[in-house]
């Protein structure tokens, strides 16, 4: 009987054809990654003996003399999605909690959309009102010498990771049964204690995911960080640096890739920066993939 | 509003569907010639306006225009993939070398002028600067507008991204003072703007700023300073005339590079460009014309 | 302070950062709109930038996003889709399967820009495409695969087991049930998905930068190896790099990449909960 089946399977050339072609594919995501690694890899490996070590890895960045140092760039970046993270974690999680444990279904209904349209707004669009308004409300009130700083890039960051860490977190917590709020409510906690003690701790490992694919988002944005930090190339170890001008590793490559000659030490450092940042998001994915949140539905689609 | 945009979609995409990829365009491919042109940001608007004013005259030719600085320019006619570079600095002798080893022989022709103007926010009470005080303002020895003479307040240096021929030529003849031995670097505290209207609108808002950009991107929202070649110079504002007599020090010539001596249709675009009617729209754009 | 008082102040605190998350939220798509509106008119939709950007319109920078959009699903569809069947319906869970999965993971989270240089170094030079719509395309459809791969591989799962139980129990091979009961019935899922997916390639800047971009074009591409102008980078130049551009014509670039953008959102949506609705398990 089943050998009968088989039989009849193979018999159907095109479906046979289909089977394969399917089965082949999903090796494509795999060959993908390694393609994607391998063509950063040749392009950036040669950086490594075309520019001495210590003045790759120094603290002043000017290619047009010779000048290599990569490390005001990862502190660019560093800072950058820090400032954002300080700024989108707690705001994220505490409109999470509202909208999955206290606002009505109506206003819930509202609230969702209304965030998740700030993932479909081109970070163009936000670095330009980065540019127009942002950096200058930023300077006024904070009376800084100029609004184009670290800050300004973190707080449109934060918006653009706000719609991935609400919704994650959001499924998250609205995972959590039923029963286990109910427990609580009916040893005589109120709705607040509720929350705080049984379902956000409940939803914990969810809520982490959430943060973490926020960070991930964050920290590979590029066009709204080039628009508005200033990208001043600077290592500032000093308590004001979220405030100050930075460069990142994203805004560098943009800014400078389209003017270097193909194959100049400058056109493979700028590769080596992008393994630096693809081995810094491969990692970020790897911790959010271990603590990742399978069955919330929204949370698959926000993975990009 | 999300209705509106869906109707504006959907007609746009009926449109697009109808009409197909050549539909706004008389000619095919096959009658039409299309010059590359890629480069300098400063000589990208004259470059598009020049493209735009020829496009008239000659629809049979299609100029496409690309800016990205000088060197991006240059890169791509070294590599082969363009047909004339804008270049806002003389290219590099590595750069001739590099082409030479590609079977590429850079033809260089001067097209316009351009004085860099160093500007500041307009209610900043500086009106001129020696050279010498720029070189020390950009290179991070003076750090507050009090040491010139104007109000407390911190200076916030913009310049160009390093990539932009302006960029080059202000770190050589004016951080530099055009001293070859001399290694003076930019402050690191220097902000790179990824372009020169970025600069603008920047020091347009911020009464700390101080930038510097091409005379055809200057506008009457910012101030442009005088500037003495030394102390006790005269000091000079950027126009037509104090260029075209030397008296203002921070001029230079702008370039397009070919790919060997110009031929056909890209000699003749070029022969419109340097003729009359072409360096009218110099002037038009506020760059200096050759005559 | 009893522990109702301070439920009462969290409750409220609550309300407030929520309130800090929406209203610039609100004043941003607002303000693009209300400004954007005042630009759009038939000349700016429908015709050639004119004087340095200054004045004219956006066509060819509609018309190339467009164009980059096609060409991204053309590469994209079918092989994210052949992923997500082969993940939900062929993939026994085992090391394997484990790999696709992290590599999927991993595609999702490279930064955009890391595409743009991967586009560079391999459709642009190695591949010797140059510059253009072909390169564009390409490296945009290899960003989007993972949006569409999930959520496909969501719709396709969400089709109850007993369909195919009973697919197969009448019969039907493993091909058939996929191809006649499994994919009509996560087909509204997967345009979603497939929808998403390019709303994202639509938008984005980076990655284009190197591959296809230009900052002006006279013509309308006509062939796969183009350069072309794209909304995205056009919103870009004309924002950062034109001298004397009136802010109107960039508010209205902004709110035509929006609209272009979130009305794609918008279709995924209705498309979702009609079917949703209508779903009979």
């Amino acid at each position: 009987m089943n050998a009968s089946i088989t039989e009849h399977k193979r018999t159907s050339l095109a479906e046979f054809a289909a089977e394969r072609l399917i089965r082949g594919s999903g090796i494509m995501a795999i060959v993908f990654v390694f393609l994607i690694f391998a063509f950063l890899l040749r392009e950036g490996l040669p950086a490594f003996t075309e520019v001495p070590l210590d003045n790759l890895f120094s603290a002043r960045w000017y290619p047009i003399e010779e000048y290599y140092g990569i490390l005001p760039l990862i502190f660019g970046s560093l800072v950058v999605t820090i400032g954002a993270a300080i700024i989108a974690m707690p705001i994220g999680l505490l409109t999470a909690i509202f909208i999955a444990e206290i606002a009505p279904r109506w206003l819930r209904e509202i609230l969702k959309p209304l965030i998740e349209v700030v993932a479909g707004i081109p970070s163009v669009v936000l670095g330009f009102f980065g540019v127009v308004i942002l950096s200058s409300l930023v300077r006024e009130t904070l009376n800084l010498p100029t609004g184009l700083t670290a800050f300004t890039g973190s707080v449109i960051l934060a918006y653009m990771a706000l719609p991935t860490i609400v919704s994650v977190a959001e499924d998250a917590l609205d995972a959590v049964p039923r029963s286990y709020r109910d427990a609580a409510l009916a040893l005589g906690a109120t709705k607040w204690q509720t929350i705080w003690m049984v379902t956000v701790k409940a939803g914990k490992s969810g809520i982490l995911t959430a943060m973490m694919l926020g960070i991930g988002r964050a920290i590979g944005e590029t066009m709204a960080v080039l628009m508005v930090t200033g990208n001043a190339a600077r290592v500032a170890l000093e308590p004001g640096a979220l405030f100050m001008p930075v460069r990142t590793m994203t805004a560098t490559i943009a800014a400078e890739m389209g003017e270097v000659a193909q194959g100049s030490a400058h056109f493979h450092v700028l590769f080596a920066i992008g393994i630096v940042l693809f081995v810094i998001t491969f990692l970020v994915n790897l911790v959010a993939s271990f603590a990742i949140f399978r069955q919330s539905k929204r949370s698959a689609r926000l993975l990009s | 509003m999300r209705n509106l945009g869906l109707v504006l979609l959907l007609s746009v995409l009926v449109l697009t569907a109808c009409g197909g990829p050549a539909s706004a365009q008389p000619s095919s491919a096959g009658s039409q010639r299309t010059i590359e042109d890629v480069g300098s940001d400063t000589i990208v608007n004259l470059a598009l306006a020049w493209a735009e004013a020829y496009q008239k005259i000659r629809p049979d030719i299609s100029i496409s225009v690309s800016g990205g600085g000088s060197g991006t320019g240059l890169a791509a006619l070294i590599n082969g993939t363009t047909d004339i570079a804008n270049a806002s600095r003389k290219i590099k002798a590595e750069e001739i070398a590099d082409a030479q080893q590609n079977g590429v022989e850079p033809y260089e022709i001067e097209i316009a002028r351009d004085a860099i103007g160093v500007i500041v926010h307009l209610d900043n009470p500086v009106q001129q600067l020696t050279l010498q005080q720029i070189s020390d303002i950009y290179s991070g020895k003076i750090i507050n507008w009090q040491e010139l003479g104007g109000e407390d307040r911190p200076i916030v240096l913009l310049s160009r991204e390093s990539n932009s021929g302006t960029h080059v030529y202000f770190l050589e003849e004016v951080v530099r003072l055009g001293q070859q031995a001399n290694k003076t670097l930019f402050s690191q505290d220097t902000l790179l703007l990824p372009s020169s209207e970025g600069i603008i609108a920047e020091v347009r808002q911020n009464p700390n700023a101080i930038g510097y950009d091409g005379l055809g991107y200057i506008t009457p929202e910012v101030k442009t300073l005088a500037i003495a070649p030394q102390a006790g110079g005269e000091y000079v504002k950027p126009s037509i005339d104090t260029v075209n007599n030397g008296q203002y020090p921070i001029a230079r010539p702008l370039f397009m590079y070919t790919p060997g001596e110009p031929q056909d249709e890209v000699k003749i675009y070029l022969d419109w460009v340097l003729g009359p009617e072409g360096q009218k729209i110099v002037g038009d754009l506020g760059f200096v014309p050759l005559h | 302070m009893s522990r109702f008082a301070i439920q009462r102040l969290g409750i409220g605190f609550l309300v407030l950062v929520t309130i800090a998350v929406i209203v610039p939220i609100v004043l941003v798509v607002g303000t693009i709109v209300v400004q954007g509106l005042a630009a759009i008119n038939g000349e700016f939709l429908f015709s050639a930038p004119r004087n340095g950007m200054r004045e004219g319109g956006i066509w060819p920078a509609i018309v190339g996003t467009f164009w980059l959009t096609i060409g991204t699903a053309i590469f994209s569809v079918p092989l994210g889709v052949a992923i997500a069947i082969y993940l939900s319906e062929y993939a026994r869970d085992n090391r394997f399967t484990r790999m696709i999965r992290l590599a999927i993971i991993n595609l999702a989270g490279v930064p955009s820009i890391v595409y743009g240089l991967f586009g560079l170094g391999l459709f642009v030079l190695a591949l010797g495409f140059g510059s253009s719509i072909l390169a564009g395309s390409l490296t945009l459809s290899i960003m989007t695969l993972p949006v569409i791969i999930s959520t496909a591989e969501e719709a396709l799962r969400s089709v109850p087991q007993s369909f195919r139980t009973v697919s197969i129990s009448l019969g039907g091979t493993k091909w058939q049930t996929i191809r006649k009961v499994v994919l009509p019935n996560a087909l509204p899922g997967i345009i979603t998905g497939v929808i998403l997916g390019l709303e994202r390639a639509a938008g984005e800047t980076a990655p284009i930068l190197f591959t296809v971009a230009a900052f002006y074009l006279p013509t309308l591409p006509d062939s796969l190896l183009d350069k072309s102008m794209a909304l995205p980078y056009h919103l870009f130049v004309i924002s950062t790099q034109v001298p004397g551009m009136p802010l109107q014509l960039q508010f209205g670039t902004a709110l035509v990449l929006m609209a272009f953008v979130l009305s794609m959102t918008l279709i995924a949506t209705i498309i979702r909960s009609y079917y949703r609705r209508k779903r009979v398990w």
